[in-house]
């Protein structure tokens, strides 16, 4: 009771036996004809053509201010939806998650468009993050620089569907990064472009997370994972199977897919 | 240790601390945390829309300019493809069908024209919406915006649609030797209250739409069924008169939201589309309608706030 250092311990992110269903909707059985539909309809009693995928079953958590989280596990373990699901973007099935804040991804590419230019995409997504106009205009310059996109012309003002991969990836990154979260969750996959972009973003990733008072990383690799998180959570088929400092559970997570 | 289990995990890692067998609904209420992803009371989430006007603004307008960049004449259509689509009508019902019944001739293509603008104002703020959340589910699924965002924002671009093919209609009007004069103003508040009758329209949509998708089929269906039934390209009363309808229905014909719109923005800017048109009390049911819809959409769109996003 008389210790000191749990006082510090503040609680911004508790999960409290979290589950996620997803619904698919035409995905039962293998026949896609129209026949095979009707026919689905017609049958009662089982859900009409409805599958349904149970992607995080029962995880329970608590994270701290001031920690830095890494999610690990194979494909499809639930990682990218318990993030979703504790940023409130996705509804629970059951069980509930509580947070302080606003926790926030880092990512805007849904509200991007192709088809228009570079500039109004970074007002686009600036806005669509909750950013003011004056703060996009405050910081145009510092994102356009930041990603690189002027060094070869200028692309700004073109549309975006004219941008090689790399470029499109650079500009994303750049929008998403520019504002400040309380509780930042990145996914993988993020540090894409070419060698000095990817040292570029990482030294911005490192910026963000000394500003957010807790951050969650999904990742695969393992090495950016030990740089960053001092406490990791392992999912497996959507349950929690270890929680703890970050070199344990990496140990068993790599005697686990045996490398 | 691999094989390490749920409940040994937690054991392993709670921390000694006063918060030491709080249940987790104790420790989020000791900390003032909330549930993460709930719905705002009713006032909250209107201070949260108002909060995003610009994002709404801003995402119409891209979602307009989008639509027409990969063709050659680019913004032009957004005036080409009304006028087109009034030419097509022009030419079914005015020269093959003559369906200009009760109508003076050199009226009709004003009649006509202005009925299918504003009629398709309605229709495509409502197959939009109902497109509204479920095509958009990358973009609910990964950003904080109250949802109503996106059904509302489409309708105002359906709004700029509009204004785009007024700019069209205008000179039509010209062409048929019908000059601007004060009763053009009454065009503002026709289409306001339309326009707050579309996007309860697209709210109720999106809501039913994110449920069930499948009504993206089936709303053109209804939709042209509505538009054949408002009068578009033809008088109602005239159309009705000498047959033998039961009262109901002419008044249901009448007074159909749409026909009401359609009909106050003719009043307003053709002369001879005079008084004698319209059914009685119609501002009074134009108003009606937008109140009505406008507020019924809204409650009903946010009562389901915190589900938007499940597949």
């Amino acid at each position: 009771m008389a210790d000191d250092r749990t006082g510090a311990r503040v609680p911004t992110v508790i999960a409290d036996e979290l589950h996620i269903v997803y619904r698919v909707n035409g995905a039962k059985s293998g026949k896609g004809s129209a026949t095979a539909a009707l026919s689905r309809i017609l049958k009662r009693g089982e859900e009409r053509g409805v599958r349904t995928v149970h992607a995080v079953r029962g995880v329970s958590f608590v994270a701290y201010r001031g920690e830095a989280i890494g999610l690990i596990g194979s494909n499809g373990s639930g990682k990218s939806t318990l993030l979703r699901a504790i940023a409130g973007l996705l509804p629970a099935e059951k069980g509930k998650v509580y947070t302080d804040g606003q926790p926030s991804l880092l990512g805007v590419n849904a509200a991007l468009m192709n088809d228009l230019t570079g500039e109004r995409n970074v007002i686009l997504g600036g806005l669509a993050m909750g950013m003011s106009r004056e703060e996009i205009k405050a910081r145009y310059q510092e994102i356009v620089d930041f990603s690189g996109i002027n060094e070869k012309g200028d692309f700004i003002t073109l549309p975006m569907r004219t941008y090689s991969s790399g470029m499109a990836a650079r500009l994303r990154f750049s929008i998403a990064a520019a504002k400040d979260h309380d509780v930042l969750m990145i996914d993988e996959a993020l540090a894409t472009g070419d060698r000095s972009f990817q040292k570029r973003s990482e030294a911005r990733i490192r910026e963000l997370r000394k500003h957010a008072g807790t951050v969650f990383l999904v990742s695969h690799n393992n090495k950016s994972i030990r740089d960053t998180c001092d406490r990791v959570l392992w999912l497996e088929r959507g349950e929690l199977r270890m929680d703890g400092p970050t070199d344990e559970v990496l140990k068993e997570y790599e005697k686990f897919t045996g490398k | 240790m691999s094989e390490t289990t749920h409940d040994d995990t937690v054991a392993a890692t709670a921390p000694v601390s006063p918060d030491e067998g709080l249940t987790p609904v104790e420790l989020a209420a000791k900390y003032g945390l909330s549930v993460s992803g709930a719905r705002p009371s009713l006032a909250e989430y209107v201070r949260q829309l108002w909060g995003r006007r610009h994002f709404i603004l801003a995402f119409s307008q891209a979602k307009l300019t989008a639509q027409y960049s990969q063709a050659k004449l680019g913004q032009l259509w957004q005036v080409a493809t009304p006028l087109l689509n009034a030419a097509v009508y022009f030419f079914i019902f005015g020269l093959l069908l003559g369906a200009n019944r009760g109508i003076p001739s050199d009226v009709y293509v004003p009649f006509l024209v202005t009925g299918v603008f504003v009629f398709t104002f309605t229709q495509s703020s409502v197959l939009a919406g109902v497109r509204a959340i479920s095509g958009n589910l990358g973009l609910v699924r990964a950003l904080h915006f109250p949802r109503a965002s996106l059904p509302v924002s489409f309708a105002l671009q359906q709004l700029q649609q509009l204004l785009a093919s007024m700019v069209v209609l205008v000179v039509i009007m010209l062409a048929f030797g019908i000059f601007p004069d004060l009763s053009w103003l009454l065009v503002v508040p026709a289409l306001v209250l339309q326009f707050v009758f579309n996007t309860g329209l697209a709210l109720i949509f999106a809501r039913m739409g994110s449920k069930t998708p499948d009504l993206a089929q089936l709303m053109p269906f209804v939709l042209r069924t509505w538009m054949y039934a408002s009068g578009v390209m033809f008088s109602i009363p005239a159309m009705l008169e000498g047959k033998d309808v039961p009262g109901w229905l002419a008044d249901v014909l009448q007074w159909n939201p749409a026909a009401i719109y359609m009909d106050l923005v003719r009043f307003a800017m053709i002369d001879d589309y005079g008084s004698s048109y319209l059914p009685p009390h119609v501002w009074a049911f134009a108003l009606g309608w937008a109140l009505l819809t406008g507020v019924v959409g809204f409650v009903y769109f946010w009562k389901a706030e915190e589900r938007y996003g499940r597949g």
